[in-house]
């Protein structure tokens, strides 16, 4: 009797000791688990509040830049991350975090509805989470106006009809920038790449360096009125230019369309393994998987999620993106956009 | 060691304790990552590197001489004008300053589509007006015009008595803002990414793509090189010419010195108003635009400022997002004054003393203390996420570290605006206290804080609104839970939607707002302190 009430004594000391130094891995205790991501990342407080209210934890999120300087981040802080989980490393650098054996090996519960499809490695160290079309735009009611036919694939945009109307952003300061060269890559071959762009440019593209001037300031079809109808952006955009009377402004075209999967992970030598793969089972759940469209603008990776209704019509999911295998993305990509900066006398 | 020696080195330890952790090891932890993958002198040899060099040097120096060039007017006007209107305009030059740069690189876009280099040379100018402004105004409106009245008497023309009385004074504060605003545009960044679109590159641009987007970090040591280099060219330039100009000088409260212009002050109070209107242009335009949509005239923008944006942008409402800046401003600027005026103190204690190796390391921290200003901030910020998880509490987590980097950025701004007044002061005054028997302390105390004291609160509320409007180092670091408002403003734009861009623009103008209402309450408190002397 003496020898359990000391056993039970010394439980509950090193109980109580453990909550007090090491909170975070007590078993039921609250938690708080570090989720590393992009700049893009959204999501609605009530469905971060219903998971701790659920599991316990609590989602601390930290942002670092775009899916390139997210996957950098992770990369030279493997040996101490700054989390224990990450998500938004995308297809065009998954490779890299792969390489760099930065994300440990977990297959999610939830991944078998869905996001296998995506699956970039036999170890699962990288679930998808969503999926995004980065397509070129159109402004409708420009070509409209004018009655021009709206350009509808790669060739069509170094025509002559469409000469100083294309903006597009540079492939090494910006995401869709990368996706869209990458695209003509897919479409035309490393043989013949350049050769198109070098007929884009004597057409009058215009590059700028992000997302934010080449939509929000060139585009004649955002709010921003700019010059240009024809801009490098998402497959999901047209989803926010919908007019008064209920018809979007703007249309994507779908035949120009390269994909991007955004992936989330267990970082490497996470002292929280078990927890953060709690928050890998959310991103890919139900619950969370529903937000994705209204608040990131991209399309869920799980099967049987509705869409918002104005995407149906506005920005339906593109039905043969292209795409280019990570390893061959890895091997080119640096390659390429110094290619591409030399080609344009930039 | 002597007493004096002993309280020089426990008044060195905070500065340079805080510059080495906080600065030298995430930078130097860096290029050494960068040195161990190799291939950094061959990097060093290719032309490329060269010509970013040459042309970040030109675009840098080109912006410079119009922003001093715009700025000494208004210096005129804040110092030596007494007309109504004067205190408004001392706020209103001071807003550029702390605008975001996408925002404005935005707004130059949209006024001059195809500017070139151009628009980067007269944006980066735009910026800077205010530093050169309120610099040369700080010591201006100190200094005692009766020489100047003197060389009038003796039948120098207006002009002549400025270029050979006023102007040599005003030197030290015309080459300490001119390093200042040469070191802001060589490193200056969204301005030159915006702008140049994929064309003209600056070092700062560069190291920020070979860091942030390809993980070259032997090219971006390479280039980060090179920009040290340039940056303490520049510093070692400004320090011999301001040795070679500084003497003592008789300081005045602007009360005693201001007056309404006569004859050719008018042409200057008009150039100055000039300069003013062309400032006032963006402003004007982002105001315009966050009122404007597609379907007319909107306030939508401003009811959203209580939201969390389209379909929840950010993480909190715009309005928390303000209470976010004036707090972390805050942090920022107590810690950035704690540093920056001990180093001032410091700088001319050892100026001041006998020996010529206290002189030279006086010269040397001097420069060291500069340099945040010119290494770029992602290499700072990368630093960080490999070094500081090496002090206890992992402060790559806390939300101290968006304070802890803006007052880096902070400290060499106040430094500069404090030290030329402190140096100015002449030592006969304090002789002479000492000599009637006054202990250091006091002669401190009745000394050299009242005459500082001007200088130290323009600091501090330089470097709030610098604090506020900070960007590059803050989105790198801050949480989305506690965002500030250029963090904000910039999620915002990112997105879609003609509702996330009308609320983008209104939080500008209500950045614009806080950062006026700022600089109105430091003024008065500044006023309120002159009068004292």
């Amino acid at each position: 009797m003496r020898f359990r009430t000391g056993v039970l004594v010394g439980l509950v000391a090193a109980l109580t000791a453990g909550c007090t130094l090491a909170g975070n891995d007590a078993d039921n205790g609250p938690a708080t688990v570090t989720l590393v991501t992009h700049d893009s990342f959204a999501a609605p407080q009530q469905v971060l509040d219903a998971f701790q209210q659920q599991t316990g934890i609590t989602i601390n999120v930290v942002k670092k830049g775009d899916a390139g300087a997210l996957t950098n981040t992770l990369v030279l802080t493997k040996a101490n991350p700054i989390g224990e989980a990450a998500f938004g490393v995308d297809s065009t650098f998954a490779s890299r975090a792969l390489t760099e054996g930065v994300f440990a090996p977990y297959t999610s519960p939830e991944a078998d509805r869905g996001p296998q499809r995506y699956a970039v490695d036999s170890e699962h160290r990288l679930s998808a989470v969503d999926v995004g079309d980065v397509c070129v735009n159109v402004d409708s009611t420009w070509f409209a106006e004018r009655g021009i036919p709206e350009p509808a694939t790669y060739d069509d945009l170094v025509k002559p009809e469409y000469k100083d109307l294309l903006v597009v952003e540079n492939p090494a300061t910006s995401s869709p920038g990368l996706a869209f060269l990458l695209g003509t890559i897919a479409r035309y071959g490393e043989q013949n790449w350049q050769g198109y762009w070098t007929r884009l440019k004597d057409n009058g593209m215009r590059a700028v360096a992000g997302w934010e001037e080449a939509y929000g300031q060139d585009f004649s079809g955002s709010s921003g009125k700019g010059p240009r109808p024809i801009v490098v952006s998402y497959a999901s955009s047209p989803a926010a230019e919908i007019g008064e009377d209920g018809k979007p402004r703007t249309k994507a075209l779908l035949d120009t369309c390269f994909r991007q999967v955004e992936y989330a992970g267990v970082l490497a030598g996470s002292p929280n393994a078990d927890k953060a793969q709690k928050v890998i089972d959310f991103l890919l759940s139900q619950q969370f998987q529903a937000t994705v469209a209204e608040n990131m603008y991209v399309y869920p990776a799980r099967e049987g999620v509705a869409l918002p209704a104005a995407w149906t019509t506005a920005a339906p999911l593109p039905p043969n993106p292209a795409s280019l295998p990570a390893e061959t993305v890895q091997a080119g990509r640096e390659r390429w956009i110094e290619q591409w900066r030399s080609l344009l006398g930039q | 060691m002597s007493r004096a020696g002993l309280g020089l080195a426990a008044l060195a330890v905070l500065p340079l304790g805080f510059l080495v952790v906080f600065f030298a090891w995430p930078v130097v932890a860096i290029l050494r990552l960068g040195f161990a993958d190799g291939g950094v002198l061959a990097a060093l040899a290719e032309g490329e590197t060269w010509r970013l060099a040459w042309f970040t040097v030109a675009q840098a120096a080109g912006s410079t001489l119009i922003a001093v060039v715009a700025g000494l007017p208004v210096a005129f006007l804040l110092a030596r004008v007494r007309l109504p209107g004067v205190a408004v305009v001392r706020t209103l030059v001071l807003v550029p300053f702390v605008l975001p740069t996408v925002v404005v690189g935005l707004a130059f876009r949209a006024l001059w589509p195809d500017g070139g280099w151009l628009s980067i040379v007269l944006a980066n100018a735009f910026f800077n007006v205010a530093v050169v402004g309120r610099t040369v105004a700080g010591l201006w409106a100190l200094l005692d015009s009766r020489a100047e009245d003197a060389a009038r008497a003796l039948g120098a023309s207006r002009w002549r008595a400025f270029r050979s009385v006023t102007l040599p004074a005003l030197m030290p504060a015309i080459t300490s803002a001119a390093a200042v605003v040469f070191l802001f545009c060589a490193t200056s960044f969204g301005v030159v990414l915006i702008l140049g679109g994929a064309r003209y590159r600056t070092l700062e641009t560069e190291i920020y793509l070979r860091t942030e987007n390809l993980l070259d970090l032997t090219g971006a040591a390479a280039l980060s090189l090179v920009q040290i280099a340039a940056v303490l060219g520049a510093l070692l330039l400004g320090a011999a010419a301001r040795r070679r100009r500084e003497s003592a000088l008789r300081l005045r409260s602007r009360r005693e010195t201001a007056r309404r212009p006569v004859g050719g002050e008018w042409a200057v109070v008009g150039a100055a108003v000039v300069v003013l209107g062309l400032l006032l242009t963006p402003i004007v335009a982002l105001l315009l635009r966050s009122v404007s949509t597609v379907d007319g005239w909107s306030l939508a923008g401003y009811r959203a400022l209580s939201s969390t944006g389209n379909d929840g942008t950010l993480q909190v409402s715009g309005w928390d997002a303000a209470l976010n800046s004036l707090r972390t401003a805050t942090d920022a600027t107590v810690l950035a004054m704690v540093i920056g005026v001990s180093a001032s103190v410091l700088l001319v204690a050892l100026r001041r003393s006998p020996g010529r190796l206290a002189r030279g390391v006086g010269e040397s921290m001097d420069a060291a203390l500069m340099l945040p200003l010119g290494v770029s901030a992602v290499t700072v910020g990368f630093g960080y996420l490999i070094t500081l998880d090496a002090l206890p509490g992992d402060l790559r987590r806390s939300p101290l570290l968006v304070p802890l980097a803006q007052a880096l950025v902070v400290i060499p701004l106040v430094i500069r605006t404090v030290l030329p007044v402190v140096r100015s002061i002449d030592d006969r005054l304090r002789q002479a206290a000492a000599t009637l028997g006054a202990s250091p302390a006091r002669v401190w105390r009745e000394i050299d804080v009242p005459l500082a004291s001007r200088a130290v609160v323009a600091a501090a509320g330089f470097g709030y609104v610098v604090a506020l409007g900070e960007f590059g180092a803050t989105s790198f670091l801050a949480r989305p839970q506690t965002p500030t408002l250029p963090v904000a403003i910039a999620a915002l734009i990112a997105r879609p939607g003609q509702l996330n861009n009308q609320m983008a623009y209104a939080a500008c103008a209500l950045l614009m707002l806080v950062t006026a209402a700022a600089v109105i309450v430091i003024d008065r408190l500044a006023s309120g302190r002159v009068g004292e002397f």
